[in-house]
């Protein structure tokens, strides 16, 4: 089997390309990197690859709310190629900014989620918009924070995940927009009885916290989700800056780990690749 | 073009989402002593114009603007009604079976946002169950017993039969008689950006329409606040200036919509001279003062005897490159000249002061890994055989008073421009950040015509670096924050940028026959005369006259010019580049260009809007561009590149080979300067400059209120320091950094068991997956210029060498730099510390072995009052950048393990002047003997601590600073949450010293060169080995009960006031975090 390949998308104001490139290829990965300028000139580029990842950072400067203008411009101008994408079997990461675009194109929770909850908008464009089931909306405390968190690995069929349900593992996050909202209480229901629920943050004994442990008050301690499929996950937290064991914020206390917490997603990803 | 529309959008909240400007601005309203509004609304406001119609600006405002969830969208409407303190809550149909349950949710988020007036109305409602009812009063009641009030309308028959069979219809007729009489409408502040005014936002939202296949003509953001109470006029005209808007960049509008603001019109061509020739002394200062061009008589004297050798006048362009160039923020004439120094030991003539301190102590150390120093925009230093490492530390003093978040933001964007431009391009990989403000809880009625409250300064500086860095994607690892009366009006800002540069990048030239690229952000009027402003001082009408000088970054747009260089760069595509920073083109292409010579047209440098005359092209400040150097045949190349990454390149001359600088504008030449002149005929400064000992800063500058302290009680006192600004947590702005993109950061800057403990120095590692790393730090400690600028000097070099051998790095491959911030050095007071200070941290350096690589310095830093200058303490920030030769060595500063060892290293000594211990006692900060770095001893301590961590020996280990040994010792108990027992007669002091220390001595003295470290028993023999020959001793034990307790001997009784120390960690830490 070939190695396996990763299209990293990036833009202006992508700043997690590198650390997401590093994590990808000690996972064995081949990386490649393409402006959306580029893909939105040649999006066959996508059919090339089996991972897509999209990165953290602050695209177009967060400028309309975190994602927005680079999720716009996914609508208009790549909406086919990224739905054939997945549905031929492609896998999708977004991290952080990543994540915040592919809920605010509508690519997570997922289409079953738009169509049923609403209406063509009268213009008749998208439908990926007007009807949005979820958003990523500013932390309750109202500020970008750094810091480092607990998550617990949920029980999903996402292959990211596969082995990995109820680990505790450590990542930091670092934004300013990552509280997840849903539109109401029956989509975040149907969201968690769906298995899409990928990760929670949680106390260092695995129950819900309050602040800071849930660093932006996401409903039920949501952390990231997958599509209906499982092979579209977005996260706030940042597994690719836990790639190394030194990157652990605690290191010199609790020892040097054998493999950093966040190596498990992009292997499994790579392997999930290899074998499609 | 079809019929173009302007719609304006207006963006709000929804009711059941909640506001944080509706909880925080009445809160600030108070703190101004200003009546607080009951109830505030924010709005964001979008101007668009396009050939669309309205149903379309409303699916924009619904799509794009709004977020889906949260917010609401309004086109040509307000998106708040009148009412706005009423939420009209949507019941219909039955509320039976489990419907009263959606209904509870419902209720319960709007409460949830604090929104409790609602009013149902039941027009539609056919049915309720008693579980619905149920909801409705327990609605009533909670909504009551928070002020609030529910209200319903429309109430059929039947429904109103069965209220009153449950008693409830009286109380909601009781409660209708509360409805508010049709209440006022809210009043409003608008805020939009004044005409030229850099918006970032403006951009995206035109790329996004464009995604939607739109084409915009106008647009434009703003914001509003909507006020509901009893507020005047006035009220709402303070509130805008001092609370919602900044004046400098911003309009305030009450009570009307803000006006659209579209800059047109073409500037006018005129060549314009400036008649010099026959002008007197005073004529010249005159024409100097009025032109804004910070020149000197002998300056514009040396001017017009060049260009009376021409036999012609100057050109307005030509007369302020030659303003910019010279002027002290890019020339550093005052620290490059002569000076005369009087001190007690008599006189002292320097030829140029920096080239024989600094720059002397860089040539005689004249260490191997120096691979560029003092001549590019960062100092360069080899890494590993493959790469380089660059540091630069910049000041952004003056803006950042006027504009706190403009001024810091560019600061950053400015350092981090500088490591763009060094070699052929370093990327950035960490930042540093340093600021001096006045007291946090300074009085309004305190604070100096004209200045921004230390408070609001601080907010906007961290938000400024913040959401800059942020951006950028570059972490943000190390700084420090210090508090002082003195800074009130004049805050220092210090931007640092660390790079990393393939070694073969190093070298660049301009050559004859390269065009002159411009790469990046457009031109616009942003910062005219920044270069010479910030080489003034501030007066109370700074924030009104200087609006032009105060700049906003757009740090995606610099990011983007990143992505475009660091490829450029790979493929070779330039021959050299430089940043633009103060003095625009006009410095970057004379710099570029003195070897060579350069012909610019300026007509060809790309504009923000019509209207500039050619010398605002050539001195405009605007953010963003690089300034490269490129060989014809890469333009193609470079050209699409740039377009691919949607970045900007346009070429605007050639440099040339006759050292002639040669401006055009449409053809036609309105300047032509011999680069020889431009950089060599500035008329050395020759400056007196005196020290006669200690002087106490100006009583009133030094007004602090606290509680007094019983000088013996040592717990007290430990808290005191604790909570004082300077000491105290910080995490507030460090969680605000992003420290940890890149994936490079190893040891942060907090740290512990909670990491939240405060970290000596950042270590990272620039090559991502290898193990050898930097440690970045920083020294600064201007509490003790006033007392001694010598030895100032050498505590600062001193501390930042001190904190990054705490964490493990190598003092042999240390590298610093030097910023000074002084006051006016024409005083000869002033420029008499300054000397004193270079001529410290020279010998330091010496000492140390630890070269400066870089530099820079901000003067005038002094603020008048009604005629009556204060001059901020003389501030040196040494910022160290030093190798660690493997991050998995590397040591933290909290408690590890109950029962390991504390030892003290280095000697105490009874230095309490200018100590935290005098200062929150209140005591004259020139009282006492001021602290001695003793070099030799300090040196051997760091190489043998070194080496005692390098093998593992030392499993935590902090540096002594402020508060001394009480301070470090309470800091690494909570950071590591253990307890600590120390014994003070074990503390090593000289063995000369005439008496045994008191215990506040022994405790809070801050003599330099001192760790406390924690070693395990089973390492304990190999440790003191290691240390042999260096004062050292073990000074008592890490403990599991979570206390800190210091006994002057053991055994010695534990009365509170014989200098004895018992405190619980966590009330110790509570002080430590209380303070902002």
């Amino acid at each position: 089997m070939s190695q396996p390949s990763v299209l990293l998308l990036r833009t202006a104001g992508t700043n997690c390309d590198e650390e997401a490139r590093f994590a990808f290829e000690q996972a064995g990965a081949k990386v490649t990197s393409v402006h959306v300028r580029a893909l939105c000139e040649n999006p066959k580029e996508l059919a090339q690859h089996g991972i897509l990842v999209l990165p953290g950072g602050f695209s177009y400067g967060d400028d309309l709310g975190s994602g927005v203008v680079l999720a716009n411009e996914i609508v208009q101008r790549l909406e086919e190629p990224f739905r054939q994408f997945v549905e031929r079997g492609g896998l999708a990461l977004g991290i952080c900014n990543g994540f915040q675009v592919l809920v605010k194109t509508g690519l997570l929770p997922g289409p079953s989620y738009r169509a049923a909850s609403g209406n063509l908008s009268p213009a008749g464009t998208s439908i990926m918009y007007t009807t949005l089931p979820a958003t990523l909306t500013f932390n309750d405390s109202q500020r970008f924070e750094d810091r480092w968190v607990t998550l617990r690995v949920e029980k999903s069929h996402s292959p990211f995940l596969d082995g990995h349900a109820g680990r505790l593992v450590t990542f930091p996050v670092a934004h300013g927009e990552g509280k997840f909202v849903t539109r109401d209480e029956h989509l975040l229901k149907r969201i968690e009885h769906a298995g899409q629920v990928a990760f929670r943050y949680c106390t260092s004994t695995g129950a819900l916290p309050g602040y800071p442990e849930n660093p932006n008050g996401s409903q039920h301690g949501i952390a990231g989700i997958t599509d209906e499929t499982g092979r579209v996950l977005g996260l706030m937290p940042h597994p690719e800056r836990h790639a190394l064991p030194w990157q652990h914020p605690r290191w010199t206390r609790e020892g040097l780990k054998a493999e950093a917490d966040g190596m498990f997603l992009f292997k499994n990803a790579v392997a999930f690749a290899k074998g499609a | 073009m079809a019929e173009t529309n302007l719609y304006r959008i207006e963006v709000g909240l929804r009711e059941d989402q909640p506001d944080p400007a509706a909880q925080s601005v009445p809160a600030q309203f108070r703190s101004l002593g200003l009546p607080a509004p009951d109830r505030v609304r924010a709005v964001r406001i979008f101007w668009v114009e396009g050939a669309f119609d309205r149903t379309m600006a409303e699916l924009l405002g619904r799509e794009l603007f709004a977020d889906p969830i949260t917010e609401k969208a309004a086109v040509d409407a307000p998106v708040y009604g009148a009412d706005g303190s009423f939420v009209r809550v949507p019941v219909h149909g039955a509320i039976s079976g489990n419907a009263y349950v959606e209904l509870e949710e419902t209720v319960a988020k709007f409460f949830r946002s604090k929104q409790y007036n609602l009013i149902f109305d039941l027009g539609e409602v056919t049915e309720v169950s008693s579980a619905g009812v149920g909801v409705f009063i327990g609605a009533f009641t909670e909504a009551q017993e928070n002020g609030g009030l529910v209200l319903f309308e429309n109430i059929r028959p039947q429904l109103r039969e069965l209220f009153q069979s449950l008693g409830f219809m009286d109380v909601i007729v009781l409660a209708e008689k509360k409805r508010p009489e049709a209440s006022p409408p809210p009043r409003s502040v608008e805020i939009v950006r004044k005409p030229g005014v850099m918006d970032p936002v403006v951009a995206s939202i035109r790329k996004a329409l464009l995604d939607r296949g739109l084409s915009a003509g106008y647009i434009g953001t703003g914001r509003k606040y909507l006020f509901w109470g009893d507020l005047s006029d006035d009220t709402l005209r303070a509130a805008g200036r001092r609370i919602l808007a900044n004046e400098s960049i911003e309009e305030v509008h009450v009570d009307r919509p803000a006006p659209v603001h579209k800059i047109s019109g073409a500037a006018e061509f005129k060549l314009v001279h400036v008649p010099l020739k026959g002008k007197d002394d005073a004529e010249l200062a005159q024409i100097s003062k009025l032109g804004c061009l910070s020149l000197t008589v002998p300056e514009m004297r040396s001017i017009q005897a060049h260009y009376d050798g021409l036999g012609r006048d100057p050109t307005d362009v030509e007369l302020e490159t030659v303003a910019q160039t010279w002027s002290e923020h890019c020339r550093h004439k005052t620290l490059k000249g002569v000076v005369n120094f009087t001190g007690p030991e008599g006189k002292k003539r320097y030829e140029n002061l920096l080239k024989e301190t600094i720059v002397k102590a860089t040539e005689s150390i004249d260490h191997p890994d120096c691979l560029s120093v003092f001549k590019d925009n960062a100092g360069v230093v080899a890494f590993d055989d493959a790469w380089a490492v660059t540091f630069k530390v910049e000041t952004h003093n003056h803006p950042s008073a006027i504009e706190p978040y403009g001024g810091a933001g560019t600061g950053i964007g400015g350092c981090i421009r500088d490591t763009l431009g060094t070699g052929l391009g370093a990327k950035p990989i960490a930042n540093t950040d340093v600021f001096c403000f006045g007291r946090p809880d300074a009085s309004f009625d305190d604070l100096p015509p004209g200045t921004l409250h230390p408070r609001r300064v601080m907010h906007g500086v961290v938000s400024g670096v913040r959401d800059y860095g942020n951006r950028m994607g570059i972490p943000t690892v190390n700084g420090a924050v210090h508090f002082d009366p003195r800074y009130v009006g004049n805050p220092l800002v210090f931007c640092g940028s660390v790079g990393l540069i393939p070694r073969n990048k190093i070298a660049k030239a301009a050559r004859s026959g390269d065009l002159i690229v411009v790469l990046g952000g457009r031109t616009g009027r942003d910062g005219i005369h920044g270069a010479t402003f910030s080489s003034v001082e501030l007066t109370h009408e700074s924030e009104t006259v200087s609006s032009g000088a105060v700049q906003i970054g757009n740090a995606i747009e610099e990011k983007k010019v990143l992505d475009v260089l660091m490829q450029a760069r790979d493929q070779g595509l330039y021959s050299c580049v430089t940043d633009c920073g103060a003095g625009g083109l006009s410095s970057a292409i004379g710099e570029m260009g003195e070897e060579t010579g350069a012909d610019v047209d300026l007509d060809k440098v790309p504009l923000k809007y019509a209207g500039l005359t050619y010398t605002e092209i050539w001195i405009s400040e605007a953010q963003e561009r690089m300034v490269l150097a490129v060989p014809p045949e890469r333009w193609a190349a470079l050209k699409r590149l740039s377009d691919d990454e949607d970045v900007e390149a346009v070429a605007i001359g050639t440099y040339t080979s006759d050292q002639m600088l040669r401006l055009r504008y449409n053809g036609q030449q309105v300047g032509e300067l011999a680069m020889s002149f431009l950089h060599g005929g500035l008329p050395k400064v020759e400056r007196e400059a005196r020290w006669n000992g200690p002087v106490a800063p100006p009583k009133a500058a030094v007004s602090e209120v606290r509680p007094a302290l019983d000088p013996g009680d040592c717990g007290a006192a430990l808290k005191q320091i604790l909570g004082h600004p300077t000491v105290a947590s910080k995490e507030w702005i460090i969680r605000q950094y992003d420290h940890e993109v890149q994936g490079r950061t190893v040891l942060k800057p907090l740290t512990g068991a909670r990491d939240d403990g405060p970290g000596d120095a950042a270590v990272i590692t620039p090559v991502l997956g290898q193990t050898k790393g930097l440690a970045l730090s920083n020294g600064l400690c201007p509490q003790f210029t006033d007392l001694d600028p010598r030895e100032m000097a050498k505590l600062a070099v001193d501390e930042a060498l001190r904190n990054a051998v705490a964490v493990g790095a190598d003092p042999a491959k240390t590298f610093i730099l030097d910023n000074f911030s002084w006051g006016n050095t024409s005083k000869p007071e002033q420029l008499g510390s300054l000397a004193l200070t270079c001529d410290g941290a020279t010998e330091a350096a010496i000492a140390f072995g630890t070269p400066f690589i870089s530099g820079k310095d901000s003067l005038n830093n002094e603020y008048a009052v009604h005629g009556q200058p204060i001059a901020i303490p003389g501030t040196l920030l040494v910022s160290a950048m030093a190798i660690v030769p493997d991050v998995r060595a590397c040591v933290t500063m909290d408690l590890k393990k109950a029962g390991d060892l504390i030892y003290l290293i280095g000697e105490t000594r009874e230095e309490m002047g200018g100590s935290h211990y005098h200062l929150v006692l209140g005591k004259s900060p020139i009282e006492g003997a001021v602290p001695r770095v003793h070099l030799a001893i300090a040196r051997e301590t760091y190489t043998a601590l070194h080496l005692a961590m390098a093998q593992g020996l030392v499993r935590a280990c902090h540096d002594l600073s402020e508060g001394g040994l009480c301070v470090a010792a309470a800091e690494m108990a909570f950071a590591g949450e253990l307890g600590m027992q120390l014994q003070l007669n074990k503390v090593p002091i000289p063995a000369n010293a005439p008496q045994r220390y008191a215990p506040e001595v022994l405790l809070f003295s801050e003599s330099p060169s001192r760790f406390l470290v924690e070693v395990t028993p089973d390492k304990q023999e190999a440790f003191e080995r290691a240390l042999a020959g260096i004062p050292h001793a073990q000074v008592g034990f890490v403990m599991n009960d979570p206390w800190l307790t210091i006994d002057p001997a053991a055994g010695s009784t534990r009365e509170r006031n014989g200098g004895f120390v018992h405190e619980d960690i966590l009330e110790l830490k509570k002080a430590w975090q209380g303070a902002f």
